[in-house]
Parts: structure tokens; C-alpha cells; sequence
């Protein structure tokens, strides 16, 4: 096993694609020449050359529709859109071609492209370069959305994604990039992940704590912290933000008795607000405590250093909401706890 | 026939169609046309059907004959769609390719039949012209197994892999850069297929306009953008949407090779069609194609076109291209009245077959209604209906 970065697990799989299988090219805005702007397609343009490693013009709606449209004649284009904030110049070509195009026509025709895109905010870029829109994609049939948080799961689910025969969001996390993990060291050996599975990425048996990309990472940290407190919190990757996994959060959900969802995009209809409403649905004999989110302040997120800090979740706000979850169900010993 | 009266009657189409105002003399002629390149990216004008190599005989009787009975097809199909919407066996929207039979009998001539084609909405003349049969597309229609779409698009999106029609699109001027991606596939495997994509003059004023001409030129890809102007987006005229009107102009923007035809003129329509198709081809190169023809009756079935006067629908009879092409065919001596009744009759036969087929065919199974969502299935994907709980015990 080698240790590598998010960032080189994505390029060294998008390599691995690439030779894999000829109809595999990337699209995007910087990533030829100018290596991509987070520098995932670093190297690729001068192995693969122009034909497979296209600089795109700033037309984000013009290129992810050009995708869908060479992805309808059998090639596999997985597009980088810079951040998921520029996404939203491509909506129309997203939700109403790419998720319709195989519905639409009574399965005649399927769209088999890759839309790469991080979100994340905490690097001071402002209201427009910090959000969490994932949300708007997970909300449409016909899109699949995943969101991997370690290297080795981005690897796995990467190769799902490119080898699937629909149009998949695949969401990365500034955060992310230079953070760590294991992968084998061909990173051809990878095994393709299950899009629509998440993982019990830490068991437990107190609480149950969801999160995916960024903020599974804040979970395992929080869950650390609270084991040397003697509690015993599990923590749920959710990995596919659509389709969602419910039978593994409920599953949680009922051996715990209560949960804390832990979300980087807005509370207000969030994502999290999904996860607590099938919670209710299938795991409501089992609740001790009312389900709880942590979520972004509902603003436009603010430059300003202490601002955005006080605006974003942490392990410290994820820690709170949890002791207070856990003070609710009236089960604590736990008190102890602060 | 003869050159001053077609002239004469593309002056009138053009009035009616509501584009008098932006027509230079060269405008009166067939067909306008501009070279790519920045040496010749001011408009010249020369005739794109000349540069087809159009002197000398331009159909025999057969060809026009069949071109003719094409249009008449399309003129009957959606004169009992119309009738077939009043009494509601069609949903929706639906809107209709009246006027537009001689554009859209040139375009599909001027195609191979691998060649791809891309529409927007309006789009059941296309799909019978591509070679799609009249049953199929009635039935499409009515929403039924048989349709083009098995009934899951209805008017605006049918789809068809055997004769490479891509998809009627909905929204306006989505089309555009699906066509180019299209088009990108054809450059990026190689061969020497050619993509069409039709829109209205509308479409010229949306940002997805403007990316996928500006992509296609950039990248030297074998599309063929041909904007239907009938002088109306909806109700508004197309002087009121664009700051230049005469839309192929856009071209010079991207240094696209581009024209204007009268589209009342299936000759002409063709011949010019061919120009921008085979430079495709050979060249892989783009192409903006405008194509000049009346709508002859509202937006959609459902529109009256309170907004056009008494005066304005008056003159759409005269640039009736079916009108025309009919009396052209008799002028000539190649279809006389009696010929051309018995064609009528055939096809109205051919279109009341299909309105029968369509009717007779099944409804799709509420079974069915899960089957498309994805093309690789998922695990965990909810298949409910609106009352079922989301677990069930």
C-alpha cells in the first residue's frame, strides 16, 4: 500500500481510466495546459495529449452540454467544472438534458459522462466560490451524486462513476485534496465502489452520526474525541448523496436510538433535512432524542476570517449538538460529559 | 419556373414571415451567403445554391414529385394532430410544422441518412422526414408503446436510434450544445458523419446560442446549425429579440461560414443545405444556415395569434410554400391537378392510417414507469408511488 493524497488517488485513477478504455477523455476549463486549477489533471495533457485532454472555453453550459452530447454517441467524458459554484452555469444542460435524456426518450439513448466538481467553503473565496449546492443535483432523478471523503474511496468511486452508464456528480472538497490515505500501490487493483452504498466508517452504540465528504472526516474526529470520553459514537459515510443509502442509516439509527447529521450546505431544506425525515420515517419507535443538524449559518457565506469561521461547522459545533443529542435521551451517566 | 415570380414570392414570404425590415436587396435574392475567415467576414453575398453547382436541371419529376409529397405529408400529418389535440387525444403542448414543409424536406434532403439530427420542439415534419414512420410518430403523440419515445416524450421529445434522430428538445436552444458534443464524438472517432441542429429564430438570443457556435468553430466540428426563421418567437417578432435580425449574420461572429435561403423553396432549401453539409463533411467544419419561412398558424395548437392582424395572416396564404410548390409543379407540367389529388388522397390514407394505429395502440403499463431512471440499475433507489410510505415493513 502506498499513502497518497485525494488529489493523486483522482489523478492516478483518471490515468488508470484513460488507458483503460479509449473512449474515456477529460473536458474542462484549465485542465490541459494550465494542469487544472486544484492540479488533478497534472501531467495528463502531456501523456494524452489535446484530443483526450480538452481545454475548454469559460462556457460551462456549452461544455457539459457538449459532454452529454459526445456521452450520447458511446464516449465516457468526465468533465471538471473548477468548483460546484460554476455548476450552476450548467444547470439547464444538467437537470434538464443530462438527467432526462435516458427517461425521456423511453431508455433509448443513456448518458454515460462524469461531472468532477469540488465544493467547500473555509478558504476565504467569498459568498459565490464557498457553497454547498450538491443539494440541487441529489434532488433529481435521473443524476446520481456521490461524494467519496478518503482517497481510496474517491479511487473506487471514480471508476464507478466513469464506468456508469449515467450521468454522475461526482463531488470532491477543496478541503480534501491534501488530505491522506491508503491505496494500493497500482491503483489499478482498486476495486469499482457501489454507487448508492454508504459505510459504517467507525461502529458505536450511543449515537449515530451522518456526514459525507468534508464532514465524515469531522465526524471520525469528533467520534475519536468522544471514545476518550468513554462514549461510544458511530459514524455513517454516506459515500451517494442520490441514490441514498437509508437502510444503512436507519439500520444505525435503531441499534443507537439517536442520531446528529453533520452537513456542510445550508440547514433550510438542506441535505440533512433528507437523512432526518428517513430517520423519522423508519427508525421513529427507536428515537430517544429529537435528530439534530449541524448545517452552515444560513448566510451568504462572508470573507472575513472570524465570520466565515463562525458560519461554517467543526468538530467542536458537531461535539456540542452531539452531547446535547445525548443529554436528551435522558440516558446519561453521560453527563460527565460537560 | 420562372426566376421573377419565385423572387417575387420570396419578397412576399419574407414580408409575411415579418422580416422586411432587415432584407437588403441581396437579402431578395435565394440565398445569401458569407465565407469564414477573417479576409471575407464582412457579409458578401452570393447565391449558396450556385456554389452547389446549381445551374442546369435541379430535380427531375420524380424528385420533386417525392419532395412534394413529403411536404404534403407533413401538411396532413399535423392538420389531423391539430384535430387530433381539439378532441384530446394528444396532451401537452404541440406545436406544429405548418409553413415550415419545404425547410424541412431541403434539410433532410440534403442528409445522409446516418447523418445526426438534432430539433427542438417543433419537430413531427423533421421526425417523418428523417424517415421515421407516420405511426410511430401519431402514435408517439398519443403517448403510447408504440411511439417513437414508447410515449414517454410526447410532442416535443421523440427520439429515434435507427434513423439518428437525436431528440426534439424542449427547452429552447438546448439542443445546441448536445449537437456539438455530437459532433465532437464524430471528430473524436473519426468518420465522416455530419450533425444537424435546427432551432427557431428565438434561439438565437439564448447564451446556449452563442457557446456551442463559439465551441464548434473553435474546435472544427462537422455541425450544421440551421435557424428556422419564421419571423416569430411565440408572439414576439424576431426584430424585437435580436439586434441583428438577419441571424446568419452571427456567423461572422465566429468566423463560421453562413447563409440565408428562402424556406419556402425546397430547391433552394436543399442546395444550400448541401453547401453547409458537405463542408461539414469534407472540411469538418461548422456552418450557420438561416432558413426563411411563415408559420401559418399560432405559437401552439392552442395559440389563435390575436397578436398577428387581419393583414399579416392574410398574407401567410400567399407564402404558403405547399401553395406554391404545388402550383410550380403544375406550371412546369410535372404534377397537374388530377395527379395531385390522387397524392393528397394517398396521403391522407397514410395519415388516417396512423391516427387509426395510434389509437388502437396500448397505453404504457403503470408497471413500467420505473424502467427508465437509470440505465445502470442502483441499489437503494426509491420506486414509490406518492402514497406509499418509503419503508415498508
Amino acid at each position: 500500500m502506498a499513502t497518497v493524497t485525494y488529489r493523486q488517488a483522482l489523478r492516478d485513477t483518471l490515468r488508470a481510466e484513460m488507458l483503460r478504455d479509449e473512449n474515456v477523455f477529460l473536458m474542462g476549463e484549465e485542465i490541459g495546459v494550465f494542469e487544472g486549477s486544484y492540479k488533478i489533471t497534472e501531467g495528463l495533457l502531456k501523456e494524452f495529449g489535446e484530443r483526450r485532454v480538452r481545454d475548454t472555453p469559460i462556457a460551462e453550459e456549452g461544455f457539459v452540454g457538449a459532454a452529454i452530447g459526445a456521452a450520447m454517441l458511446g464516449l465516457r467524458p468526465v468533465v471538471e467544472i473548477m468548483t460546484i459554484n460554476f455548476s450552476l452555469l450548467a444547470l439547464d444542460q444538467i437537470v434538464n438534458h443530462a438527467a432526462k435524456i435516458y427517461g425521456m426518450f423511453g431508455g433509448q439513448c443513456s448518458v454515460p459522462m462524469v461531472i468532477r466538481t469540488p465544493g467547500g467553503g473555509g478558504q476565504q473565496l467569498g459568498a459565490t466560490h464557498s457553497q454547498n449546492v450538491e443539494l440541487y443535483y441529489s434532488f433529481v432523478p435521473g443524476l446520481k451524486v456521490v461524494a467519496p471523503s478518503t482517497p481510496l474511496e474517491a479511487s473506487a468511486m471514480l471508476k464507478a462513476a466513469i464506468r456508469d452508464d449515467d450521468p454522475v456528480l461526482f463531488l470532491e472538497n477543496l478541503a480534501l485534496y491534501n488530505t491522506k490515505g491508503e491505496v494500493p500501490d497500482d491503483i489499478t487493483e482498486v476495486e469499482p465502489a457501489v454507487i448508492g452504498k454508504a459505510a459504517v466508517t467507525r461502529p458505536g452504540t450511543d449515537i449515530t452520526i451522518v456526514g459525507y465528504s468534508r464532514m465524515a472526516h469531522v465526524a471520525l474526529e469528533v467520534a475519536e474525541k468522544l471514545a476518550e470520553e468513554g462514549i461510544s459514537a458511530e459514524v455513517v459515510d454516506l459515500r451517494s448523496l442520490r441514490p441514498l443509502d437509508r437502510e444503512t442509516i436507519v439500520e444505525s439509527v435503531r441499534r443507537t436510538g439517536c442520531a446528529v447529521i453533520a452537513e456542510d450546505d445550508w440547514l433550510t431544506y438542506g441535505i440533512g433535512a433528507e437523512i432526518a425525515a428517513t430517520i423519522q420515517e423508519g427508525a421513529f419507535d427507536w428515537l430517544d432524542a429529537p435528530v439534530r443538524r449541524v448545517a452552515m449559518a444560513e448566510v451568504p457565506l462572508p470573507y472575513a476570517k472570524p465570520l466565515e469561521l463562525a458560519a461554517l461547522p467543526s468538530a467542536d459545533s458537531l461535539l456540542t449538538a452531539v452531547r446535547d443529542t445525548l443529554r436528551a435521551t435522558g440516558r446519561l451517566s453521560l453527563e460527565t460529559a460537560r | 419556373m420562372a426566376e421573377t415570380t419565385k423572387a417575387a414570392r420570396s419578397r412576399r414570404t419574407r414580408g409575411a414571415a415579418g422580416q422586411g425590415k432587415g432584407a437588403s436587396g441581396a437579402a431578395a435574392s435565394k440565398a445569401t451567403a458569407q465565407d469564414a475567415g477573417p479576409e471575407t467576414a464582412n457579409a458578401t453575398s452570393a447565391d449558396a445554391s450556385a456554389d452547389a453547382g446549381g445551374a442546369g436541371p435541379r430535380a427531375d419529376a420524380e424528385t420533386l414529385i417525392s419532395y412534394y409529397r413529403q411536404m404534403l405529408l407533413i401538411r396532413r400529418f399535423e392538420e389531423r394532430a391539430a384535430r387530433a389535440y381539439t378532441q384530446a387525444k394528444i396532451g401537452g403542448y404541440c406545436h406544429l410544422n405548418l409553413g415550415e414543409e419545404a425547410t424541412i424536406v431541403g434539410l433532410m434532403a440534403a442528409l445522409r441518412p446516418t447523418d445526426y439530427l438534432f430539433t427542438n420542439y417543433r419537430e413531427h415534419g423533421y421526425a417523418l422526414a428523417k424517415g421515421i414512420d407516420a405511426r410511430r410518430v401519431m402514435a408517439e403523440l398519443y403517448g403510447r408503446t408504440t411511439g417513437v419515445s414508447k410515449g414517454w416524450g410526447g410532442s416535443m421529445h421523440m427520439f429515434d436510434v435507427e434513423t439518428r434522430l437525436l431528440g426534439g428538445y424542449g427547452i429552447v436552444g438546448g439542443q445546441l450544445p448536445l449537437a456539438t458534443g455530437a459532433a465532437l464524438a464524430i471528430s473524436y472517432k473519426g468518420g465522416d458523419d455530419v450533425v444537424m441542429c435546427h432551432m427557431g429564430d428565438g434561439t438565437a438570443a439564448i447564451g446556449a446560442f452563442h457557446e456551442s457556435l463559439n465551441i464548434a468553430a473553435l474546435w472544427d466540428l462537422p455541425v450544421v446549425f440551421v435557424v428556422i426563421n419564421n419571423g416569430l418567437g411565440m408572439g414576439t417578432p424576431v426584430e424585437r429579440s435580436a439586434a441583428e435580425p438577419e441571424l446568419w449574420r452571427r456567423g461572422a461572429a465566429y468566423r463560421m461560414a453562413s447563409a440565408r435561403v428562402d424556406g419556402t423553396d425546397v430547391l433552394a432549401v436543399r442546395d444550400a443545405a448541401r453547401v453547409a453539409v458537405e463542408r461539414a463533411r469534407a472540411e469538418s467544419k461548422p456552418y450557420l444556415l438561416e432558413t426563411t419561412s411563415p408559420r401559418l398558424r399560432g405559437h401552439s395548437v392552442v395559440d389563435p395569434a390575436r397578436y398577428r392582424s387581419a393583414e399579416e395572416k392574410e398574407a401567410l396564404k400567399a407564402a404558403d410554400p405547399l401553395a406554391r410548390m404545388a402550383l410550380e409543379l403544375e406550371e412546369a407540367g410535372v404534377l397537374d391537378a388530377e395527379a395531385r389529388e390522387k397524392l393528397d388522397a394517398e396521403v391522407t390514407a397514410e395519415v388516417e392510417d396512423a391516427a387509426a394505429f395510434a389509437d388502437d395502440s396500448p397505453h404504457p403499463d403503470v408497471s413500467t414507469l420505473f424502467d427508465y431512471t437509470y440505465a445502470t440499475p442502483v441499489p437503494g433507489e426509491l420506486r414509490r408511488l406518492p402514497a406509499d410510505p418509503v419503508f415498508r415493513s
